[in-house]
């Protein structure tokens, strides 16, 4: 009996022990997405995971809204407070709106990052950007010019929401590195909404009221796809070139089938891989401020410059030559 | 009433073609019989889930979960597709057409045995249908490139000119029509809305009646589904988000009463297709997006102020024949 009775107590007290040191060794860092069940952030939460493993004794929490509203995102980042999490790293679906919840996060110790879709200076420590705009409209607009017949034509633009952070300073970028394209005639910007019949039907509209288009630029994931479809079934194949921003899993269907020649997108594992990284650095004691230079793992390092922030690596291009082989990863 | 339905229903052909008219002002190729037969392919999918709908709101209910089960019924059509590619599509399509009217007869059945109000019902159905999208594939696409090409071309197969899509909505409004106007169970929609009390006492199961309208629609949304997904190529857990906004617009507009009871086939099909003539003519006609979310809420508004309008009218005329015995 008293035999028995030792075994378990000592069987208790070292199972608190195990129980103790995994808790004090695990940080958790928390992956915030812009909705759950979308390609690309399912990817980033791969390169999250590989940080983690890399690290070591990390728990990355894949989290998000089921759709992407700014209000989820911040039941979703008040729950993690209440969770007590080490980090926050968050892609926002709006600039200001989660601005107050990640305050309140910081206030409580928590390290709050952005990355991919931005939050206001104020809100975050800093932020990660995938690449930089500048970067990805100037690719969206080579990407079109490279393809044109004959060097030039008229390009159309086909975007999510009018109000996406995201499309519109990409926008910009393409109308600021016009004139080194002299060829590309960008006649308008239509909104698909993110949503495949509507990013259909402004396709369709598109082709009719612009006889002589030659590419349509997509800088949506949703867009594209609707779009080359649209293409193909207009019978327009190798007169219009979509190209833009997509998954090589998503796109490689209509890459195969000519609608789209080319298109980019940076690389998600990568990008959760170092935004799991950068949270660990704060977490560690690292400080964010312009000039500082974190590090990223196997990403090289992060510059921050003005509003800390950092862009991670230029957005990749895809092609008939590799697209197969990216679609099986993501 | 007859004279008032038939009045509504040339109205809003007259509506339509005003719409056609001011479009064509900026527009010149819109009116062309090219795309005006572009835009009733593109409505197809829309009429189809509007016919559903009128059974449901024929009958005093109401139901929000259609899109969902579009969406779900799709993704399964997706599925099954992937994994047996050699399946002849006629299964397809029969399987998700009994996946979809299984997925209404849950909402028929709550609303049938636990008398839960319709619109409670079908919005708990809703965010059941679009998480069970998520749990079936994780998040996952399916993409146009694992799905055979018969799956795709289905839709776009041309038929005397006209694409499958464009006559499956032909067959589908020709067999509701019949259903409508020569069955006892479609009477019995118009029945159970118009007056309950009176349809219990005339030997007519309110809830039953219900219960069938529901699978009716849960039916249509499963076609949609397969039609939706095969069309765009592409299968994911928010297609067609929000769409039964559309579909419950596009009976509003076509006059059917939320109210029940009255509502007719060609009314529906005109309140989609006159959904259809605005989204399909705002892409063209150069107008801000800010500007056509408004745009369509007026008209929605405009729909709905003029059906209220024209109830109001029959319930004096009855009160005069009251006053008059």
């Amino acid at each position: 009996m008293k035999i028995w009775k030792a075994l378990l107590v000592a069987a208790a007290v070292s199972t608190a022990l195990v129980a103790n040191v995994a808790n004090a060794a695990d940080k958790k860092i928390a992956l915030v997405v812009k909705a759950l069940g979308i390609g690309f952030f399912e990817a980033a939460n791969k390169g999250a995971q590989e940080a983690a493993k890399e690290i070591g004794g990390v728990e990355v929490i894949y989290t998000g809204p089921t759709t992407t509203t700014a209000e989820g995102q911040i039941e979703v980042i008040n729950s993690l407070i209440a969770q007590k999490v080490d980090a926050i790293a968050v892609s926002a679906n709006d600039t200001d709106a989660l601005v107050p919840a990640l305050k309140k996060a910081m206030d409580r110790g928590i390290k709050v990052i952005s990355w991919d879709s931005g939050v206001a200076p104020e809100g975050r420590q800093l932020h990660l950007n995938p690449s930089s705009s500048a970067l990805i409209g100037n690719m969206c607009v080579k990407m079109a010019a490279d393809n044109l017949p004959e060097g030039k034509g008229d390009v159309a633009i086909l975007s999510a929401t009018a109000t996406s952070t995201n499309q519109n300073v990409w926008i910009e970028e393409m109308k600021t590195v016009l004139p080194n394209y002299p060829g590309v005639n960008i006649v308008t910007t239509v909104y698909g909404d993110d949503l495949a019949d509507k990013s259909y039907r402004e396709t369709q509209g598109l082709i009719q009221s612009h006889p002589d288009l030659k590419a349509i630029i997509a800088p949506t994931s949703v867009g594209i796809v609707a779009a080359a479809q649209a293409v193909a079934d207009a019978g327009k194949i190798g007169q219009i070139n979509v190209t833009g921003l997509g998954l090589p899993s998503e796109m490689a269907g209509h890459v195969k089938s000519g609608a789209s020649k080319s298109f980019a997108i940076w690389n998600p594992i990568d990008l959760g891989y170092s935004a799991t990284m950068l949270a660990n650095d704060l977490i560690n004691g690292a400080e964010a401020k312009p000039g500082a230079e974190l590090s990223m793992g196997r990403m090289g390092k992060l510059k921050l410059g003005d509003n800390n922030e950092g862009a991670m690596a230029d957005p990749f291009v895809y092609d008939a030559s590799n697209v197969e082989e990216f679609a099986k990863i993501f | 009433m007859n004279m008032l339905l038939k009045n509504r229903e040339a109205l809003l052909v007259v509506a339509i073609l005003a719409l056609l008219t001011l479009i064509t002002l900026r527009f010149p190729g819109f009116i062309q019989p090219a795309n005006l037969g572009r835009v009733y392919n593109d409505t197809s999918i829309l009429i189809i889930l509007a016919l559903g709908q009128m059974a449901v709101i024929l009958t005093r209910c109401i139901d929000l979960s259609m899109a969902a089960n579009l969406a779900l019924c799709g993704m399964v059509a997706g599925l099954i597709n992937v994994a047996l590619p050699g399946l002849p599509i006629p299964l397809v399509i029969a399987a998700v057409v009994a996946l979809g009217a299984v997925l209404g007869s849950i909402n028929g059945l709550l609303v049938w045995k636990l008398n839960i109000p319709p619109i409670v019902v079908t919005l708990g159905t809703l965010t059941i249908f679009r998480g069970s999208i998520f749990l079936l594939t994780g998040g996952q696409w399916i993409n146009a490139h694992q799905m055979s090409d018969v799956f795709k071309g289905l839709p776009r197969a041309d038929f005397l000119g006209i694409p499958a899509l464009s006559w499956f909505s032909i067959a589908i409004m020709a067999i509701v029509f019949v259903v409508m106007t020569r069955t006892t169970v479609g009477r019995a929609f118009y029945a159970v809305g118009g007056n309950p009390h009176a349809a219990i006492y005339t030997g007519i199961d309110v809830g039953r009646t219900r219960f069938l309208a529901y699978c009716l629609s849960g039916a249509l949304a499963g076609l949609a589904g397969y039609l939706w997904v095969s069309r765009y190529a592409v299968a994911y857990v928010d297609i067609a988000l929000g769409f039964e906004l559309d579909i419950i617009a596009a009976c509003v507009i076509g006059g059917i009463s939320i109210a029940g009871g009255i509502g007719s086939v060609p009314g529906a099909v005109l309140g989609a297709l006159f959904l259809g003539v605005i989204k399909n003519a705002l892409p063209v006609i150069n107008i801000s997006p800010f500007a056509q979310m408004a745009i369509s809420g007026t008209v929605i508004i405009i729909a709905v102020a003029v059906n209220a309008r024209a109830e109001r009218r029959k319930g004096r005329v009855i009160l005069k024949k009251a006053e008059a015995h």
